[in-house]
């Protein structure tokens, strides 16, 4: 067996549910695709409808390239600065170029499949049943969620969203200032 | 029906506390770790809640301004903390943002809100650069951030509800007995800090 499978949660479900399980399990992974829901429900309809084309696409290429170089590093610093800029779009809840939104997420995706596919073995033949899960679940809780916000047009609810991200930005920055502590 | 929820509550005050034991070390140590750093000190935990009751006597925008911003003030406090960065009179700063805090909410002092907000900011500073100082070492740094930015929102969250008391026909005595016991923590924590 491969060393990279301490990487991946074992469920004991099998492959699929091991990925999902290992998005729900990856705190900075987790936080990424609520910001980034968040972000794009902020938008309105037509955010929604790009982060599900983008996202769980730009996760899975760069889930496959990771896979392909096999390669082990985390690049925390820079996952964690990212998902706190997108806590802080959030918080301030800017409203975004469709462009501008579409390079956010497809970058975001690639940058946090591709360390994902790092942590993956690869599979040997047949369908890579964990990468099919982690992209399920970041496509399930992405349509989830920002379809929500689309939707809802409640004050409170409205500022609940600006406090999460808020919430996401505090938490990342002081994980960057604990990274950097440690370094 | 109340005698049920005494019931109920005496029953569960004999549970043992020993499964405690089965929280593992490490992420959900951080985590537990992450949300009892914010309620460990009183003086952090009434200056919370009197950011949360003040924005609630200011009413809108105040009352989601403020537990927007705070956080991610205070995370940068938090950062400057970490990173050793100087900050003077961090114990004096804390133990005046509860004083002054509990005397605006005791006084339900409506002042403009970006000199409140400046205030409540200067606060979180402070509070931030004194929990990134004490953060402990080995900690999960984003589950222990998570849940202590999580619980710091969850006072204020106290304080905005303990602040809507004030639509209640006794809610501003209730509110000025709260500002008074708050400003009056701060002193104390005021007298400690000339102390240590």
């Amino acid at each position: 067996m491969p060393l990279l499978f301490a990487h991946l949660m074992q469920t004991g479900f099998g492959g699929f549910y091991d990925g999902v399980a290992h998005l729900f399990l990856t705190p900075s992974d987790l936080l990424l695709v609520l910001g980034l829901a968040l972000l794009a429900g902020q938008q309105g309809p037509q955010g929604g409808r790009l982060l599900l084309t983008l996202l769980p696409l730009s996760w899975w290429i760069g889930l496959a390239v990771g896979q392909h170089w096999g390669l082990d590093f985390t690049l925390a610093l820079l996952t964690t600065m990212l998902f706190s800029s997108v806590g802080v779009l959030v918080a301030l809840s800017l409203r975004l170029s469709p462009l501008l939104l579409a390079f956010t997420v497809a970058g975001s995706g690639l940058l946090f499949g591709l360390i994902n596919g790092f942590t993956m073995p690869s599979a040997a033949s047949g369908l890579p049943l964990d990468v099919l899960g982690v992209v399920s679940g970041v496509a399930v809780l992405s349509v989830l969620i920002s379809a929500q916000v689309a939707a809802t047009r409640s004050n409170g609810f409205c500022i609940a969203v600006r406090v999460a991200g808020s919430w996401i930005a505090a938490a990342g920055f002081l994980s960057v200032g604990m990274l950097f502590k440690a370094a | 029906m109340r005698w049920r929820w005494l019931l109920l509550a005496l029953l569960l005050s004999f549970l043992p506390s020993a499964a405690l034991a089965h929280v593992p070390e490490g992420g959900a140590g951080s985590v537990m770790a992450g949300l009892l750093h914010p309620v460990t000190g009183i003086d952090h935990v009434v200056a919370m809640v009197a950011v949360g009751l003040w924005g609630a006597v200011l009413g809108a925008p105040a009352i989601w301004l403020l537990p927007v911003a705070f956080p991610m003030v205070m995370a940068f406090g938090g950062v400057m903390g970490l990173l050793d960065l100087p900050l003077p009179g961090v114990e004096t700063g804390i133990a005046l943002s509860a004083l002054v805090l509990g005397v605006m909410v005791m006084l339900q002092q409506r002042l403009p809100l970006a000199l409140a907000a400046g205030l409540v900011g200067l606060c979180a500073l402070f509070h931030g650069y004194a929990h990134g100082v004490e953060l402990p070492d080995g900690a999960d740094a984003l589950l222990f951030s998570l849940a202590f930015v999580g619980a710091t929102g969850l006072l204020h969250l106290v304080g905005i509800g303990l602040g809507e008391a004030r639509r209640l026909a006794w809610g501003h005595r209730l509110l000025q007995v709260v500002g008074a016991v708050i400003a009056v923590v701060g002193v104390w924590s005021l007298i400690q800090a000339g102390a240590a």
